[in-house]
């Protein structure tokens, strides 16, 4: 009975072959309710990606370096209807003279070079599936985006953190110390990506501490960012959407200002997405807004 | 370029490297019109907007070169000329009749021999030292990596790129100095030093000797990638003495250069490559004469992969037979004859065993006392094997259908057509059958035979699939694994084998191990589609890996059976069987079986 509770809630099928009967017999835990309560989204029959975004200057810059993009669509498939969802957060590197030329180049060329792969598929009724695979599209992509800024913008960097979903498959593109995340209802939270800095290297090579890590000098420095090097080698990765759960992506004016048990809790408290990304941006403006803040939240319903 | 003629003497005639700050040119010199003289022009742009900057550019190359004409080393090409055309410098250098290193290593297929590397180690230190004994100052090298060291027609390492082209480049804040991935921890704080120069050597053998490039990982990786757990080959004293050059503090590595070459020169004794006695140095770890358990002969080569069930194991060979034998110790119990080879793994469901032949027949058999129950004609030979689910046999045959059998009928509720034969094993997940075929075409066919999805491969399937919750896995002979998402066929990614492939991965953690025609085991990460090693026997791996417990095991045609430690490829042991292996291997209670085409089924300690 409960099952079906949750295989309604959650629009799951049931499924044959789940071998994890001993979880679902337990009574609920209190997460567990609020969860559910939190969770009191309608159902769809269908899929159903939605997403909403923030972004502020913050308290202390002039300039806007980040840039921000959020598009959700639907995709026809050789097996009906699916959900399509770009994410894409860039933040200009501080102190360069193009910083905001370069993370709005970056998106640009991200999104036009994935955009160009499925235009036939989201504007056409395109069938059988591609040569291509999602990492192949996201790897040429951020490729294209790096020829695209040491052509426009020369000198200058940018970070980028890019998440293309497809039915439940996020695909994430990701250089620089802009985060993704994954944020559950039960309050926990997994950065889903690792930053390109050298303050995060030297941490997990344990040559500082975290405490040591927050005043560390060189904390801005990056060892990979679009625009920059020779050889640009992305983390590229697929992982499945968290169900119930909500993708985040960030640049670090969110996640270096505001603790992570507080963005959980304004992510999961909030009544509607929109709600949470601003609740998002204020929570980082009301800590001293050092820098831009750029935040976008998606979700994957039914 | 080519045909221009710079300052009336130097004639373009090619591209030969193109770089941060510019390209590099071959040209002859016009001064010497009745020879061919060669030289290299190395052009560098100079972009600062501001003149005062540019002007202070051009003097501090112009220091530079002039220091540089005043060096004298074999392994150091010799200055001829330098010369600014408007906002370009231009450098003139010998021409290195060579390849650089970084093109070796990215042509060679497999790994550079030890010896090879350690005689350019050697050189490398040789020059290092003179450049850091320079006086009245010490010249840093500072940008030690494959590109800039050529070895040239002697086989002898020519140091070019003299990091000149540094001046060039005004101090980018909030990015890292210098070439990532070769350099050491200090550099990045901007000190250059006699020993930043020795972690780059380091960092330059390792690539090297492992074909991993350490601009592509994460920076000060290496002690978490010591060069023996991606080639083998590699000895414990070479390793130690990288580990050294490559410590994250100066003062544990080595002092000096001159101290780094002494320790190689150990490393060449030890090994026995001072005196070039040995043309290769492999010292792999032989399995201690391995005994097999036992042994028992058929009565012809044995393709397939066996199945255990209650102390009893079961295999077919191309005797025709599918054979009972006690799994503890080798007794025949008994033997079925179809009326051709048997290569497909037997399923066994409810007391019985289903297997295909190439007698065309899906047989079931009774495990206990090998009777035959009932027989499936299709109207092709059978490679594939059956997958029992849903009360039915799903099998593929040679005629071009997917059969799904009935068990408690014996006849066929549903064929599925396909564009070819199919040989590859059905593979059922979340409601789905999923089957290749041999035109490339792929299906996911639900339980009333209906088609799902496809996808198209650019060759053959013949791999079967393996999956989880998100993903599905099969390879191709197009050479290539496969990554799709189970539910709509779209592919995640696709991993590029050296050669085709129709060996069936498998799974554990985040990996997924799979063999190709290439001789290699490759185990890929199953996120990011990146290798994480490959291990490489001496022919074609067509058989599935297996994992049990921390251990690998896999058959290759080389006839030999491996045992490698899953996350690293480390050779635990092999068994050499005296025909090929083109099965996969089954382990169960601490021991493996395999059969060979040396009509022989073995069983070993695990
Ligand atoms: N003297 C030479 N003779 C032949 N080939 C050369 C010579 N110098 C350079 N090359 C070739 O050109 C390539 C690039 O040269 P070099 O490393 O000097 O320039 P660069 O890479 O542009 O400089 P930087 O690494 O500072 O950006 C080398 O890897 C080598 O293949
Ligand atoms: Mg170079």
């Amino acid at each position: 009975m409960l099952k079906k509770f949750f295989d309604w809630l959650f629009g799951r099928k049931p499924s044959p072959e789940k071998t994890q009967d001993v979880t679902q017999t337990a009574p609920l835990t209190e997460e567990q309710i609020q969860a559910i309560v939190n969770n009191q989204n309608p159902h769809f029959d269908l899929q159903q990606l939605i997403a909403s975004c923030g972004q502020s200057v913050g308290k202390q810059r002039e300039l806007n370096e980040d840039s921000l993009l959020a598009l959700t669509a639907t995709m026809a498939g050789n097996s009906g209807n699916l959900p399509f969802g770009l994410y894409i957060v860039a933040d200009g590197m501080g102190g360069h003279q193009f910083g905001e030329v370069a993370s709005n180049a970056a998106i640009r060329a991200v999104a036009g070079h994935i955009l160009k792969k499925f235009h036939p598929y989201l504007f056409q009724v395109k069938t059988d599936t591609m040569d291509e695979s999602f990492q192949e599209i996201m790897l040429e992509a951020v490729r294209d985006a790096q020829r695209i800024i040491q052509r426009e913008a020369p000198g200058s960097g940018t970070t980028l953190t890019a998440a293309l979903v497809i039915g439940q498959q996020v695909t994430v593109a990701h250089v620089g110390d802009s985060r993704a995340y994954f944020v559950f209802p039960d309050g926990r939270i997994d950065p889903i990506t690792r930053d390109h800095s050298l303050v995060k290297r030297l941490e997990e090579l344990g040559h500082i501490t975290p405490e040591e890590a927050v005043n560390y000098p060189h904390r801005n420095v990056l060892y990979r960012a679009l625009g920059q090097g020779e050889l640009l080698d992305p983390d590229i990765f697929t992982i499945a959407f968290p169900q119930p759960g909500y993708l985040m992506i960030c640049s670090d004016g969110l996640w270096g200002v505001v603790a992570e048990q507080d963005i959980v809790r304004s992510v999961v408290d909030a009544p509607s997405l929109q709600r949470a990304c601003q609740n998002l941006v204020s929570a980082a403006n009301a800590a001293g807004g050092p820098d831009n803040i750029s935040v976008i939240l998606a979700q994957l319903i039914g | 370029m080519a045909g221009v003629t710079l300052v009336n003497r130097y004639s373009i005639q090619d591209v030969i490297g193109v770089g941060g700050m510019g390209s590099v040119y071959r040209a002859r010199d016009m001064h010497f019109p009745n020879v061919t003289k060669l030289v290299a022009v190395k052009e560098m742009i100079n972009s600062a907007p501001d003149p005062l900057v540019r002007q202070t550019i051009v003097q501090n190359f112009e220091r530079e070169a002039n220091l540089l004409a005043t060096l004298n080393h074999p392994s150091i090409p010799r200055i001829n000329d330098y010369f600014s055309l408007d906002s370009r410098s231009y450098l003139v250098l010998d021409f290195v009749h060579g390849k650089d290193m970084e093109a070796i290593i990215s042509d060679t297929n497999g790994f550079l021999p030890e010896e090879q590397v350690l005689g350019w180690a050697v050189e490398l230190c040789d020059v290092l030292e003179y450049l850091h004994r320079h006086k009245p100052d010490p010249i840093i090298f500072r940008d030690m990596k494959p590109s800039n060291v050529m070895i040239n027609s002697n086989g002898d390492i020519v140091l070019v790129d003299f990091g000149i082209a540094k001046t060039f480049q005004t101090g980018i804040k909030g990015t890292m100095i210098g070439t990532e991935g070769y350099s050491p921890p200090e550099q990045y704080r901007g000190e250059a030093t006699p020993s930043a120069d020795i972690y780059a050597l380091g960092a330059t053998i390792h690539h090297a000797l492992t074909r991993r490039d350490p601009r592509l990982e994460p920076p000060f990786s290496f002690a978490e990638r010591p060069l023996r757990r991606i080639n083998t080959a590699v000895s414990t004293e070479l390793e130690a003495v990288v580990a050294r050059a490559l410590e994250y503090n100066p003062e544990s590595r080595f002092p000096t250069a001159a101290d780094m070459k002494q320790a190689l020169l150990g490393v060449a004794k030890k090994t026995g490559a001072l005196g070039r006695m040995k043309t290769q140095t492999t010292p792999i770890t032989q399995a201690g004469g391995i005994k097999p358990l036992w042994a028992f002969k058929c009565e012809d080569e044995v393709r397939g992969t066996p199945t255990i069930h209650q102390g009893a194991l079961y295999i077919g060979s191309y005797d025709n037979n599918l054979y009972a034998l006690n799994a503890a110790d080798g007794k025949f119990q008994w033997k079925y004859p179809a009326d051709g080879g048997i290569v497909s793994r037997p399923a066994l469901y409810d007391g019985n065993i289903y297997f295909g032949s190439e007698d065309k027949r899906l047989h079931v058999v009774s495990a206990r006392s090998g009777k035959v129950v009932w027989t499936y004609y299709t109207e092709g030979p059978i490679r594939s094997s059956p997958r029992i689910a849903e009360g039915h046999a799903f099998i593929g045959s040679d005629d071009g259908y997917l059969h799904a059998v009935n068990l408690n009928s014996g006849r066929a509720s549903w064929r599925f057509e396909a564009a070819d034969a199919v040989r590859s094993t059905p593979f059922v997940m979340n409601d789905l059958v999923y089957i290749g075929c041999e035109t490339g075409d792929y299906y996911a066919v639900d339980y009333r035979g209906e088609l799902k999805w496809r996808f198209h491969a650019k060759r053959a399937i013949t791999s079967s699939t393996v999956g989880s919750a998100n993903t599905i896995y099969f390879t191709s002979v197009d050479a290539t694994l496969y990554a799709l998402d189970p539910k709509n066929g779209w592919p995640l990614w696709r991993f590029r084998l050296g050669k085709p492939s129709i060996s069936t991965p498998c799974i554990i953690d985040d990996f997924v191990f799979v063999g190709a025609a290439d001789g290699f085991i490759y185990a890929v990460d199953a996120r990011n589609s990146k290798e994480v090693w490959r291990y490489r026997t001496e022919h074609q791996v067509n058989g599935s890996p297996v994992i049990y417990k921390d251990s690998l095991y896999c058959g290759s045609v080389d006839g030999n059976l491996y045992c490698l430690e899953y996350r690293t490829g480390r050779l635990r042991w092999k068994f050499a069987t005296q025909g090929a292996i083109t099965g996969s291997p089954l382990v169960y209670d601490d021991i493996v079986y395999v059969g060979s085409t040396d009509h022989q089924v073995y069983a070993l300690l695990a």
